[in-house]
């Protein structure tokens, strides 16, 4: 294990930093698609039902099968990196979309009103205080889209892009134990790591939110 | 200031909210719309800003239309305070007081420390600058609704049922507070409640709205209590009319007996060496000033004095000078034929 660990290192950090760049990418990519997605859905209330199927549908379609329909599709190598990205940003938004809604549906109404009736013009009111209260919901989705983007990423090295997944095809196919314990270690580790980072990012954007009780 | 000309309001449902209203809103003071619920008054109230259009008619604000003004600018040049105050969650309570100087475009400085003075003035203290909503109690949650509605100066105020989210001791509190800032401040406000003790007690005038939208009566609160325009009103303004509209009439004229002439009633008024009442005394048994009526002044009210003869043990209520010293005293009887003669005065 050491042995291995003292060998290879530069092999596993590079999967490493491929694998955080594979995971986190979509996710910016999904936020910046779900968050007009969810603000349409929002204003317009029709358009929520069709959306939210929409979404659950395409989070229902298996992993492994989207990352080999989507070469096809965007007509990119079987091997382009691009491929886990779009088809992460797919879940990501899939996710989403829902969680942007009930953050924005999370906003008492007689603040919005009373926010209006000042003076808040429809841009003002979404930037500076719908979407700011609607963080603490959105956020725990964002987690939840992290921490899963981090596991779906493994899958792609059966294709044979790199991350944290190759690891574990390079173990099986030397029978060897070292490099699948490395992998399964550093992204349970990566995915700890990036939930925290979150949650770190909502106490500072929201202290409001934990002022609740007097 | 505002006025209101034949506006009527029918939603896309076909409920007529508010029908063929006419009103206007003196300048300075401060009307009260008043009436059941789904009366139209809180439509009323809401199309002054523009936050309901009306379906016809016109509504003037400084004498301009406000279908002819962008609603946001509208908005921010008329105060707005609504019940459970409506405060921003995520911003601190100085950040919430300066929500139109930001919209305004004030310089951040100008606006915070326009924010601190508002919430010393609204009675609280400054620690609380840093605290967010949740963290005030209900009473303090409005205090800073009002403060916010104040920060940019408005010469109008909006105020939906301000004070009907807090218990009965705060509210009371609140309306003395609001109507003290008010005699500094004579703003044109326009103040909805479904309570008409508190319109009583609040309103320059008083706008009473029938179910469906209409007026009933506009008067002023003595008129509305001494002569309510039809069966209606006098339904809604309640029991005690007659005692409650005393509450109006200053005590100022009140004819008074000397406070040695004799009196068929075995209590004897106590005087301290300055002439200052100390209480009742019979045969050796005394009761406090306090616990036996009170005295009263001329700034009180008939309603505060008839109430002192009921409660004091001789049935008279003594009457003292700016010094506390007793000058007079006055039983129910003389109150009574009082009434009957003296024209109204208005306690304000």
């Amino acid at each position: 294990m050491l042995q291995y660990l003292r060998t290879s290192s530069p092999a596993v950090l590079a999967a490493l930093g491929q694998h955080v760049v594979l995971a986190l990418l979509p996710v910016l990519v999904g936020l910046a698609l779900a968050l007009p997605v969810g603000y349409l859905a929002h204003r317009f209330r029709w358009l929520y039902p069709p959306l939210l199927t929409i979404s659950s549908v395409l989070y229902a379609v298996p992993s492994l099968a989207l990352f080999v329909v989507l070469p096809v599709i965007l007509g990119t190598q079987i091997l382009d990196p691009l491929n886990i990205v779009v088809a992460l940003s797919v879940y990501t938004v899939a996710l989403l979309v829902r969680t942007v809604v009930d953050g924005l549906a999370s906003v008492p109404p007689a603040v919005t009103a009373a926010a209006t009736a000042v003076g808040f013009r429809p841009l003002g009111l979404l930037l500076r205080v719908e979407l700011p209260i609607a963080v603490p919901v959105i956020l725990a989705g964002l987690r939840v889209a992290t921490v899963s983007n981090v596991s779906l990423v493994s899958v792609g090295a059966l294709l044979g892009v790199g991350g944290l997944g190759a690891l574990f095809t390079d173990g099986l196919q030397r029978d060897y134990l070292a490099p699948i314990i490395t992998g399964i270690v550093l992204s349970v580790l990566l995915a700890l790591v990036l939930d925290s980072a979150i949650v770190g990012v909502q106490r500072v954007l929201t202290p409001w939110s934990r002022m609740g009780e007097r | 200031m505002i006025t209101f000309t034949a506006v009527t309001k029918r939603f896309p449902d076909g409920t007529v909210a508010v029908d063929d209203l006419t009103l206007d809103l003196p300048e300075g003071k401060i009307t009260v719309f008043v009436g059941p619920s789904g009366c139209g008054k809180t439509t009323s109230l809401r199309m002054i800003n523009r936050m309901v259009e009306p379906t016809s008619g016109q509504v003037l604000v400084q004498g301009r239309d406000v279908m002819e003004q962008d609603p946001a600018e509208l908005r921010r040049g008329i105060g707005y305070v609504i019940q459970a105050a409506g405060l921003l969650p995520h911003r601190t309570v100085v950040d919430n007081i300066a929500t139109v100087p930001y919209l305004l475009g004030w310089d951040k400085k100008r606006a915070r420390t326009t924010a601190l003075e508002l919430l010393e003035r609204v009675g609280l203290p400054a620690a609380y600058a840093k605290r967010y909503p949740a963290q005030l109690s209900g009473g303090q949650q409005q205090r800073v609704g009002v403060a916010r509605a104040l920060a940019a100066d408005p010469p109008i105020m909006l105020m939906d049922e301000p004070f009907s989210a807090v218990d009965p001791v705060v509210r009371a509190q609140l309306q003395a507070e609001f109507l003290r800032l008010q005699q500094d401040l004579g703003k044109t406000i326009a103040f909805v409640t479904h309570d008409i003790d508190e319109a009583v007690k609040l309103g320059d005038v008083v706008a009473v709205f029938h179910q469906g939208g209409h007026l009933a009566q506009v008067d002023t609160p003595e008129q509305l209590l001494a002569a309510p325009a039809n069966d209606f009103v006098a339904d809604f303004v309640g029991r005690d009319r007659g005692i409650r509209r005393l509450g109006f009439r200053l005590a100022d004229s009140l004819p008074v007996q000397p406070v040695d002439a004799p009196r068929d009633s075995e209590w004897v008024l106590d005087l301290d060496d300055r002439s200052r009442p100390r209480g009742w005394s019979r045969r050796g048994v005394t009761a406090s000033m306090q616990s036996g009526g009170g005295t009263f002044t001329t700034a009180d009210s008939l309603r505060t004095v008839l109430d002192l003869t009921l409660t004091s043990p001789a049935g008279v209520a003594v009457r003292v000078d700016q010094h506390g010293v007793a000058d007079g005293t006055v039983d129910h009887a003389a109150i009574a034929a009082h009434i009957q003669h003296d024209p109204i005065r208005v306690a304000r």
